[in-house]
């Protein structure tokens, strides 16, 4: 049949009106959003505002040259050094003790997974309580192991460490039923193999089978975790609203503020794009160093 | 070399004290059908499962308390159990990086500080080689398992094995996820591979083909116990049990009902075959005739036949199988396998009508008592023309 033949075009065209439903949707939900994102932000749109005008790369300029978009983009990938090594080691490492549980394993699964079924905003809440410097335990035992007053979220020095400390409290449990789900499906025979083998220490076995077999999850777990680090935002608000002294503001922070605090929305827009470009440049990054050890075998 | 091994998973007794004595460098197959316990077993000796009961000697050695590594055994796994993530070099070299690094040695980056690591790596690499070159997959060494055919996984898995040159080879269905024509020419190969080893090998199957074609000795279980341990031809020709006889064969034994009748014959079907046994009139008797103990005869004569109804023929090439129904009570199907030449003839001489006569060749023929152990045959007696 060739491709000219009236049969063929009746077929593309049936073709086309089959995807044109899916492709329409594609564009309106999730390509146009960008576009207008990225038109906003060659612009000094404020909202409600009447007269546009377009400011080529302005926004762009401004933002490098702005000390508080400059903190804000360091606190995040300090926070991100901080959060994403923990939470996926830490995820890891909890799943491996819990999966070497058989009777208590379930208990466990859930306990871990508490924090990522209850919302960031509330848990906040009983965070700030808990660090409170009058009513909360941690200084009683602070002091008591001999580490004078401190008020963790008032310490300029401490303040970010300990947001991301809550947040690897967050991202742990999750990582770990994803690490748990990769456990199961390794098969036993490879263990056994293994054992045949002779790796008769933990060491062998977890560094010829099961991290090797966790590829595919450690790749996933890895680009989640980096993106809800990146896009840390409510433990922010509802616990220093960037402070003290802008020590907890973040990239998602600022541009809450900018946009619909002092409604510069094409400076905001302008702010996502380039967390946009950071995001997707890192799983791009990460996927390229991670894929090829990656065996989906 | 093991004594009444038992096993129970909960209720579920998966053997009943098994005793088996293997002699150094046979080739032993643990044949039966699934959830006889013959892997279980396979995996006691491996040392993969702890026994309830009894022990494991290996060479006169107790190895119960051993870890599987210090057993002087390997093993080839059902799904080959290769590493992905590693080359074929690297999944042969395993048991030898184990063997002979440190624990140290073996740790990325701290394994950089031993001056003598590139030695021994060496040193390995070399044998790999050496046992890559025997099973002919030296020019895959560099390939990861998933760019490799069953055939050629199956290799690499017999290679990981070789390399330390256990006391033991043991073997799980490891032909099971190759296709039939590659079946049947690794077949082969194993069985070259154990004489040029001469090691033992204790080979799990349920296909008794493999039992049959591979091993210098049988253990045919079922239900957790070993229901006949002997050469293959003992399990064929002098089969122990009914079970056995079922088991053992194909196309499979026929099986038919009789009884012993006052004159030292079985009676099946109306007709006497003369098969001595000594026991009391009346006595149920379950006689096994094996397809190629039945030949097509002339109807016409006095010799005692049976009679059936010819179903259907399958030309196989060199030989015929004929599918036919026994005339009379029961109707029991009746299987017959015989050359082409003697298809031929008795197709010429007009032997193969609708009804067709059988005679029983008693050599081929099999008594089983009520409780399905073989019976002693007095004398075996020609019955029918052959």
């Amino acid at each position: 049949m060739s491709a000219h033949s009236p049969q063929a075009r009746m077929e593309a065209r049936w073709g086309a009106m089959f995807a044109a439903p899916a492709l329409l949707l594609i564009l309106t939900i999730l390509l146009a959003p960008v576009a207008v994102l990225i038109a906003l932000s060659v612009t000094d749109y404020r909202l409600g505002a009447i007269a546009v005008r377009l400011v080529g790369l302005d926004n762009y300029a401004a933002m490098l040259a702005d000390p508080v978009f400059q903190r804000s983009l360091r606190n995040t990938l300090l926070y991100v050094a901080f959060v994403l090594p923990a939470a996926v080691f830490g995820g890891l490492g909890i799943a491996l003790l819990v999966h070497a549980r058989i009777r208590t394993r379930t208990v466990y699964e859930v306990i871990y997974f508490l924090p990522v079924t209850s919302t960031l905003v509330a848990m906040a809440t009983v965070w700030q309580f808990m660090l409170h410097p009058a009513l909360g335990p941690v200084t009683p035992l602070a002091l008591s192991l001999g580490f004078g007053r401190i008020d963790l979220l008032n310490d300029p020095d401490l303040a970010l460490a300990t947001l991301a400390l809550i947040g690897i409290w967050q991202l742990i449990g999750f990582n770990m039923v994803l690490f748990l789900a990769g456990l199961s499906a390794i098969p036993r025979e490879l263990y056994e193999a293994a054992a045949l083998d002779g790796a008769r220490y933990g060491a062998d076995r977890f560094l010829r089978v099961t991290w090797p077999m966790l590829g595919p999850t450690t790749m996933f777990v890895t680009v989640t975790s980096t993106v809800t680090a990146f896009k840390v935002f409510d433990t922010v608000v509802v616990l220093t609203r960037g402070g003290p002294l802008g020590s907890t503001e973040t990239l998602l922070y600022i541009l809450y503020l900018e946009g619909f605090q002092y409604f510069r929305m094409g400076y905001a827009a302008a702010m996502t794009v380039v967390l946009l470009v950071f995001l997707a440049g890192l799983s791009i990054l990460q996927a390229r160093v991670i894929e090829p050890r990656v065996h989906y075998a | 070399m093991l004594s009444s091994i038992a096993k129970s998973f909960g209720r579920n007794r998966v053997l009943e004290d098994v005793d088996l004595a293997i002699e150094p460098g046979e080739f032993l197959t643990l044949v039966g059908p699934s959830g006889c316990g013959k892997s279980t077993l396979l995996r006691i000796i491996a040392g993969l499962e702890g026994a309830d009961r009894g022990s494991v000697a290996i060479g006169g050695r107790m190895v119960d308390r051993l870890p599987p590594d210090q057993r002087d055994v390997a093993m080839v796994f059902q799904s080959y159990a290769l590493y992905p993530h590693m080359t074929v070099a690297g999944n042969i070299a395993t048991p030898l990086e184990m063997r002979r690094l440190t624990l140290a040695e073996r740790l990325p980056l701290i394994r950089l500080l031993s001056p003598r690591r590139p030695r021994v790596m060496r040193g390995i690499m070399a044998e790999v080689r050496a046992v890559a070159e025997t099973l002919q997959i030296a020019h895959l060494l560099d390939r990861k398992p998933a760019q490799l055919s069953g055939g050629q996984r199956q290799r690499v898995a017999l290679g990981r094995a070789m390399v330390r040159r256990p006391r033991v080879f043991l073997m799980d269905e490891p032909l099971s996820n190759l296709d039939a024509a590659l079946r049947v020419h690794m077949r082969s190969e194993l069985a070259e591979l154990h004489a040029r080893l001469g090691i033992t090998f204790i080979y799990v199957t349920h296909d008794q083909v493999e039992a049959m074609t591979m091993s210098s000795r049988v253990a045919l279980m079922d239900h957790g116990r070993v229901l006949q341990l002997g050469t293959p031809a003992d399990l064929y020709d002098r089969p122990a049990t009914l079970a056995v006889a079922r088991f053992i064969g194909s196309p499979p034994i026929n099986v038919l009902e009789g009884e012993a009748d006052g004159a030292g014959g079985v009676r099946i079907d109306g007709v006497r075959l003369p098969i001595a046994h000594g026991l009391p009139a009346g006595t149920r008797i379950t006689a096994g005739i094996r397809p190629e103990a039945l030949h097509p005869a002339p109807g016409r004569y006095e010799r005692p036949v049976l009679r059936a109804r010819l179903k259907r023929a399958e030309n196989l090439g060199a030989e015929w199988v004929l599918h036919a129904t026994l005339t009379g009570a029961g109707e029991a199907p009746l299987v017959v396998r015989i050359t082409a030449a003697e298809h031929d003839a008795a197709l010429q001489a007009g032997l193969l009508g609708e009804e067709i006569a059988l005679s029983v060749t008693p050599s081929g023929t099999h008594l089983f008592g009520a409780d399905g152990a073989r019976l002693p045959v007095r004398q075996r007696e020609a019955v029918g023309a052959r």
